[in-house]
């Protein structure tokens, strides 16, 4: 199973399996990752599932749609051009040990 | 001394985010989560929505896998129906009689689907969603079916109705008011979900009522009666929302003060001192709106459980959060911030045509809420103008330059 590295704002890590499918949320809120919040619970309509991806991977995740534009515009923590929301990238087999930083705060 | 006894009684959003934030506020005595479905709590949303149509498998579903309440210290008793409460004796009394002490208690009952009244309602196997149960059987029921009758145009007829046309199903909506939605939202919205609907195909009865349900060799005969007179469908599945109602049971013949729902103060407290309740269940004083209300949202049982849970520690925090609610049917994101209910005079930001638009809503000059379809930022940025009590006037929301979001971070500093 491929698995993901999350970052948190202190530099501590925890590498988490993620099913492939999975959300990179989903995968985090179902290991206790602290820090993503996702209150809609991957609706994509509440911009707390806010992460910084990795530069390094970026160009490899899906286009950033619309909607997922929309609310990064929202975020709590300032928007970077790294931003996405956990909750619309969806893991795959390419994205073994994809590094995702999380935000000091969602609300 | 030993250690305090806290119970939790209801397993769902509102009985979780208790027990998550009571340990996250350093309480390190004895929680024990009494849960009536077989099930650890779950989301609901999705049970109308994505898990119906088979986008997301169960496991999916659940807020938290098993081993976190081992990690949380909460003992869970699933499938244990709370039978007595004895508020002066501090205890509670599940069906299977072991009687659980508390020092604190917490009623997070939720609500259950109001049953249809028409002859045959009881008999013909009406489909309702508000469980896993409810969902699964449903979808059992969806992939064998090609026509469906929905009783009910409120939010979980519309998403049923959307998930079941997608799948190409002949749809019937049968709506007692004249507009879809007519509780919730304003005229413009209503329109807008009729007219989206019948774009895919879903015939909808509105200011009709069912008369009877009958079962039939081949189907469920539905009997409508509506403006136009009298009529009957042939259908093959019956599917209604028209409604829920407070699990305040409990607490009434425990003597705990209710009144279309458990009665609590703004800071989530009943009548009784050591017993709060939140979510679905409560008819609350909310500190937003300023009057009592029972809210029927993921939001409202979140953000009020997390006002409860401080309650039961001595805190004296308020509840006075935004409500806010989304409900997504076929590419219609909709995103509620705040009431609009009352409102005078209402503003429009984007396009109906182009399904991008907000309407915003004022009372006396002053915003109270917004309904936006497809413009996440508008619902943002609403929200944070709220929350903040940012003076805006309509022409700001009228005029298209002005950015909602930045002036709400500005207004906000």
């Amino acid at each position: 199973m491929p698995n993901v590295i999350y970052r948190q704002a202190d530099g501590s890590e925890q590498t988490v399996d993620v099913p492939v499918g999975w959300s990179l949320m989903e995968a985090a809120v179902q290991n206790d990752v602290e820090g993503i919040v996702a209150e809609c619970g991957g609706g994509c309509a509440c911009a707390t599932c806010h992460v910084y991806i990795d530069p390094a991977a970026l160009e490899s995740l899906p286009k950033i749609n619309d909607m997922e534009g929309d609310m990064l515009e929202c975020t709590a923590a300032e928007r970077q051009p790294t931003s996405r929301l956990s909750c619309q990238i969806k893991m795959t087999a390419e994205l073994e040990g994809l590094v995702v930083n999380i935000p000091d705060r969602q609300t | 001394m030993g250690k305090p006894s806290f119970v939790v009684v209801g397993g769902g959003q509102a009985g979780l985010q208790i027990c998550e934030s009571l340990r996250k506020s350093g309480y390190d005595g004895d929680l024990t989560l009494v849960a009536e479905e077989a099930t650890l709590p779950y989301q609901r949303p999705p049970l109308s929505k994505k898990f119906l149509a088979g986008e997301v498998e169960e496991a999916r579903l659940l807020f938290r896998p098993a081993p976190y309440f081992e990690k949380l210290d909460v003992t869970v008793r699933l499938g244990t129906h709370a039978s007595t409460l004895d508020a002066q004796g501090h205890t509670l009394t599940p069906s299977d009689g072991s009687v659980i002490g508390y020092d604190k208690l917490a009623l997070t009952l939720g609500a259950r689907n109001r049953p249809l009244p028409c002859p045959g309602g009881d008999t013909v196997g009406v489909h309702y969603v508000r469980s896993l149960e409810d969902s699964r059987g449903l979808a059992l029921s969806l992939a064998q079916s090609q026509r469906l009758a929905i009783i009910g145009g409120g939010f979980i007829g519309l998403e049923v109705a959307a998930v079941a046309a997608s799948m190409g199903k002949t749809v019937i909506v049968i709506e007692m008011q004249d507009r879809l939605l007519a509780r919730v939202v304003a005229p413009r919205l209503s329109d807008f979900y009729a007219d989206l609907h019948r774009s895919h195909d879903v015939v909808l009865r509105l200011g009709s009522a069912v008369e009877k349900l009958t079962s039939l060799a081949d189907g469920i005969e539905v009997c409508i009666s509506g403006p136009n007179g009298r009529s009957a469908e042939v259908v093959d599945c019956v599917v209604a929302g028209i409604g829920v109602q407070p699990n305040q049971e409990l607490a009434e013949k425990a003597g705990l003060t209710c009144d279309g729902g458990i009665l609590v103060d703004i800071h989530g407290r009943t009548s009784d001192p050591d017993i709060v309740a939140a979510g679905d269940c409560t008819m609350h004083d909310n500190g937003f709106l300023g009057r009592r209300v029972r809210l029927e949202s993921v939001q409202n049982a979140v953000d009020q459980a997390k006002v409860a849970a401080g309650t039961m520690l001595g805190q004296e925090d308020r509840y006075c959060q935004v409500p806010w609610f989304w409900s997504d049917q076929y590419d219609a994101k909709l995103q509620i911030a705040g009431i609009g209910a009352g409102h005078d005079h209402a503003v429009l930001r984007g396009d109906v045509g182009n399904a991008a638009f907000t309407e915003f809503y004022f009372k006396a000059g002053q915003l109270i809420g917004a309904d936006s379809i497809n413009r996440p930022q508008d619902h943002m940025a609403c929200r944070k103008l709220l929350a903040q009590s940012v003076p805006v006037t309509a022409a700001q929301i009228e005029d298209p330059q002005v950015d909602l979001m930045q002036l709400a971070r500005q207004l906000a500093q």
